[in-house]
């Protein structure tokens, strides 16, 4: 039985940006990444696992499919880039990289439409571009928000006229107050044992101004100093994991020149799909000669928030804080970073409290950066099995460590009509420091 | 053949999720766990996702109808290519079929479907106090039904036996298109042992519908000891004294200084890098003995040369270092592009020789090859490393290889220990089988499968299929009784 006739070839990877063919094949399909890949474990479908895909890459490089094959495109879109699969590798594919690489390849080659390239230049260019716009953005959300008009559009039916329903589902509360990198400097309380410079970023300033207050409080009160450096601005992971290397760089430049400082001793970040990006602008800057060095000194000094405070150690004992708990790993957390075994220690720091694991609990909850809002069947199915697991451990909240993560779940639970709150984990040891005794000795959790 | 007729038909069985016949979309079917030098490129013409028993029977039927081969297929990690559909057809792929049907713990046994993943069948059995013992390196990934086609091994196969020991029935669809269940929860069953033909067979008698796994009760207390040795030569002595000093651990696993260097890359599980080769030693049982032995096992290892014995303290620093073990084989991407596995086994006391052939026959056609093995067993894994692109390199992996197998065969070792043979392995199989005992094997093939339908080409040498045995067979025959057959 002949096989069935095969679409012509003629596009290949080229230009720039062409996924490394040797990290390409370090893949020596071994399968071990099947059942930890969340759209494979939906659709049992190999195309849809990491090794389909390489596969895939692999067979575009050796010239037997076209780049433009659909099936090519509608691969690299639903991968949700969690990355899952290059935690358990044991060839270490950087899968990250040859995927990333191969989205900036259709981006580049392929014809964008017009609808797509207005939302690319007015996300990426206009409201990341600069934060002081997107500042501004927020503070036109809220209004909507808070002035009855968001109440207007849903009961009119205008939303779901523009199809802006599901974005509005998602859609965070802002904060009724922003943290701005504005320069301000927090001394440390107690004995002081360094001075570090947080990482702002975009959602966190506005919806989550909450959590860097919290992320403030819990650093000076464990001996740093705190500073808000002026001139840093967005991560660029969304560019990075979207096919827009470039923009990215752009941004990534910008954040050495403001942060990198001999006066501080870590770049904190308590977003953890910034804190991975952050840690990869080396690779991002490989080829820049003057950024290249300092790339990779800039990145060596880049902590995420839970990682520095458990490699530090608490230098302040937690109050007790009687609540259960049940934690969901950022994937870029997790898997991208591979802080699993620092976030359970902290919880386990605080006295009363009670973690119970859920089942999957390092299986992407959907979020994925803006994927929930590109793929949203795709999205939803992994959040309600997310939901599902978290909801089963009988948790009083679900604590996780991520925005992206946090809206996904806090949009998730609203639909069921669920009143159990999501809360960064820096949220948590807050409040179970608001529940100590004002100076206690250290002791509690040692360094490593 | 009308192939339209076939996917109109199929989508009646399986509806449109369940078929895949985008030619592009099969290039992620030409391949499994093999290399792709050794294996080739094999897209089916379909592949068919079944989830139900009575799908698949309605499907081999079809393939009866259409006169097409049909290949099945677990979760793609087998290192032998058997999952391959080298004569195209139907790629029947099983890991929709991934039921736990039921958990008997008081007669020890559960009932699941073949798509089950190994160690998800364990974790769940666990918190009952129960484990399947068969634990292939790719236990995380393979389907219990691939355990069964191919009877697989793993490192705690020393203690507790390979598959075929561990299924107690099996519900199969047969090439005909009957389903019949063979075995029972009985230790014995009258009548010719059906499982014990199926197990291992690699799906060219029948495709396994619905498993019974024997469920072995999880030890009292387990011991993880790792023990560092200047060279394989020591570590070998270690072996055969912990052996021929009456304990049996439940795994006794071998790696060299290659392997040890790439899984550390991967996993830092502590393996100490310095090492010529490391033993890992695991020990189960009732806990006073398990303490005993491991005292025994340590100065045994001393006695040989190690330089350092170590023991697993937590839960956590003993699945590290089985992760770091049972990752070693990916783990080669690290070191080289490609690989090929030789799975041999030698008696185990001939286990040092076979180690310094190894070593000759790696400098001789200059290649690297990196060991890691089920020492107890004498079940060898040498994977030559190797670049395709590299011109002449396979040649010589051709070469180093049934060198190596040779050798092994004629210290009274065997051909595979436990992957299977496959598609790309089974012209090897002239070297430990005589043409009466492959028409042996081939006259049973013949009878489950007169049209050859089911996973063709694999197992048998080329040469040896049945349509060619009737004819070796009456030559022998006519040879032997000096008669001529008109």
């Amino acid at each position: 039985m002949a096989v069935a006739e095969v679409r012509p070839v003629l596009h290949g990877f080229r230009g720039q940006e062409i996924p490394d063919f040797d990290v390409i094949r370090s893949c020596v399909h071994c399968g071990f990444c099947l059942p930890v890949c969340p759209t494979y474990r939906v659709t049992g479908r190999e195309r849809s696992s990491p090794r389909g895909r390489i596969w895939l890459m692999k067979s575009i490089a050796e010239g037997r499919l076209d780049l433009f094959d659909p099936l090519f495109e509608e691969e690299m879109t639903l991968c949700l880039d969690c990355r899952a699969c290059e935690a358990v590798c044991p060839s270490g594919v950087r899968y990250g990289e040859i995927l990333e690489a191969s989205r900036a390849q259709l981006v580049q080659h392929r014809p964008q439409t017009v609808k797509e390239r207005f939302l690319r230049f007015l996300g990426f260019q206009v409201l990341l571009g600069d934060l002081r716009r997107f500042r501004a953005a927020n503070r036109l959300l809220r209004l909507y928000q808070r002035s009855g008009l968001r109440a207007l559009a849903r009961r009119s039916g205008l939303l779901r006229l523009l199809g802006m329903e599901h974005a509005d589902r998602l859609m965070p509360e802002i904060n009724d107050r922003f943290v701005v990198a504005d320069g301000s400097f927090y001394p440390a309380t107690g004995e002081r044992r360094g001075r570090v410079a947080l990482f702002v970023g975009c959602v966190m300033g506005t919806s989550y101004a909450h959590v860097h207050e919290a992320t403030i409080r819990v650093l000076t009160r464990n001996g740093f100093d705190v500073a808000l450096i002026d001139g840093q601005g967005c991560c660029g992971a969304l560019h990075v994991h979207s096919g827009d290397p470039e923009s990215g760089r752009r941004l990534a430049r910008r954040n050495i020149d403001a942060l990198d400082s001999p006066y501080i001793d870590a770049v904190i970040v308590n977003a953890a799909g910034c804190s991975a990006v952050l840690k990869e602008y080396p690779h991002l800057l490989r080829d820049d000669h003057d950024y290249a060095e300092r790339a990779r000194a800039f990145s060596a000094k880049v902590r995420d928030v839970i990682e520095f405070l458990v490699e530090r150690g608490l230098s302040a004992q937690p109050g007790p804080l009687p609540m259960t708990v049940t934690y969901q790993e950022p994937c870029h957390l997790a898997h991208a970073q591979r802080i699993t075994r620092q976030p359970r220690a902290l919880l386990e720091a605080i006295p009363e409290l009670r973690l119970v694991e859920m089942a999957e609990s390092a299986l992407c909850c959907g979020s994925a950066g803006i994927y929930n809002l590109l793929r949203p069947e795709m999205a939803s199915t992994l959040l309600e099995r997310k939901l599902d697991n978290a909801l089963a451990t009988g948790a009083e909240a679900i604590v996780s460590a991520n925005p992206g993560c946090m809206l996904q779940l806090q949009a998730g639970l609203r639909a069921r009509g669920e009143r159990v709150p999501v809360l960064h984990l820096i949220e948590v040891l807050d409040r179970a420091y608001a529940a100590a005794p004002a100076t206690r000795p250290a002791e509690a959790l040692a360094a490593d | 053949m009308d192939r339209q007729a076939l996917r109109e038909r199929l989508l009646r069985i399986v509806g449109p999720d369940g078929i895949i016949d985008d030619p592009d979309e099969l290039l992620v079917y030409e391949y499994d766990a093999s290399d792709e030098v050794f294996a080739g490129h094999h897209r089916p013409d379909i592949t068919v996702l079944p989830r139900t028993a009575e799908q698949v029977q309605e499907i081999v039927n079809l393939a009866n109808e259409f006169g097409i081969p049909v290949t099945p297929r677990g979760a793609g990690t087998g290192l032998a290519g058997a999952a391959l559909a080298v004569r195209g057809g139907i790629l029947l792929v099983m890991t929709r079929m991934n039921r736990v049907l039921e958990i008997n713990e008081r007669d020890g046994y559960a009932i699941v479907e073949p798509g089950v993943i190994n160690l998800e069948l364990s974790q769940l059995t666990q918190p009952r106090g129960y484990f399947f013992a068969p634990d292939p390196a790719s236990q995380r990934a393979c389907t219990i039904g691939g355990n069964v086609a191919n009877n697989s091994g793993g490192p705690h196969c020393l203690k507790y036996g390979v598959t075929s020991n561990h299924i107690l029935g099996l519900e199969v669809v047969l090439p005909s298109g009957e389903r019949i269940w063979t075995g029972g929860p009985a230790p014995e069953s009258p009548g010719v042992d059906l499982t014990g033909v199926l197990v291992g067979s690699e799906g060219t008698l029948g495709i396994v519908t619905k498993v019974m796994v024997r469920l072995t009760r999880l030890p009292e207390a387990v011991n993880v000891l790792l023990a560092a040795f200047p060279d394989l030569e020591s570590a070998s002595q270690a072996t055969s004294a912990i052996i021929a000093a009456g304990i049996l651990p439940a795994a006794l696993e071998m790696m060299d200084q290659l392997t040890i260097k790439a899984v550390e890359a991967a996993f830092h599980a502590g393996y100490p890098e310095d090492a010529g080769a490391v033993l890992l030693i695991e020990l189960d049982g009732l806990a006073e003995i398990v303490a005993e032995s491991a005292e025994r096992v340590a100065e045994l290892c001393r006695q040989c040369g190690a330089t350092e014995v170590r023991v697993a303290r937590t839960p956590r620093e003993r699945e590290l270092l089985w992760l770091g073990r049972k990752s070693a084989f990916g783990a080669m991407g690290r070191l080289s592009p490609n690989y090929y596995l030789v799975d041999t086994t030698v008696p185990r006391t001939k286990l040092p020789p076979t180690m310094r052939t190894v070593e000759e026959l790696s400098r001789e056609y200059r290649l690297r090859i990196a060991n890691v093995f089920h020492a107890g067993d004498g079940n060898l894994h040498p994977l030559i490393l190797f670049d395709r692109l590299v011109p002449g390199e396979i040649e010589r992996v051709l070469r180093c290889t049934t060198d190596i197998l040779q050798y092994c065969v004629d210290v009274g070792g065997t051909l595979s220990g436990e992957h299977g043979i496959g598609f790309e392995k089974r012209d090897y199989m002239t070297l430990i089988f005589t043409t009466d005992d492959l028409c042996a094997m081939a006259g049973l093939k013949r009878s489950f499968d007169p049209r050859e339908l089911f996973n063709p080409d694999k197992v048998f040498p080329s040469g040896f299929s049945c349509g060619e045995v009737n004819a070796l067979r009456q030559q022998a025959l006519a040879q032997r009784l000096g008669i001529e057959f008109v």
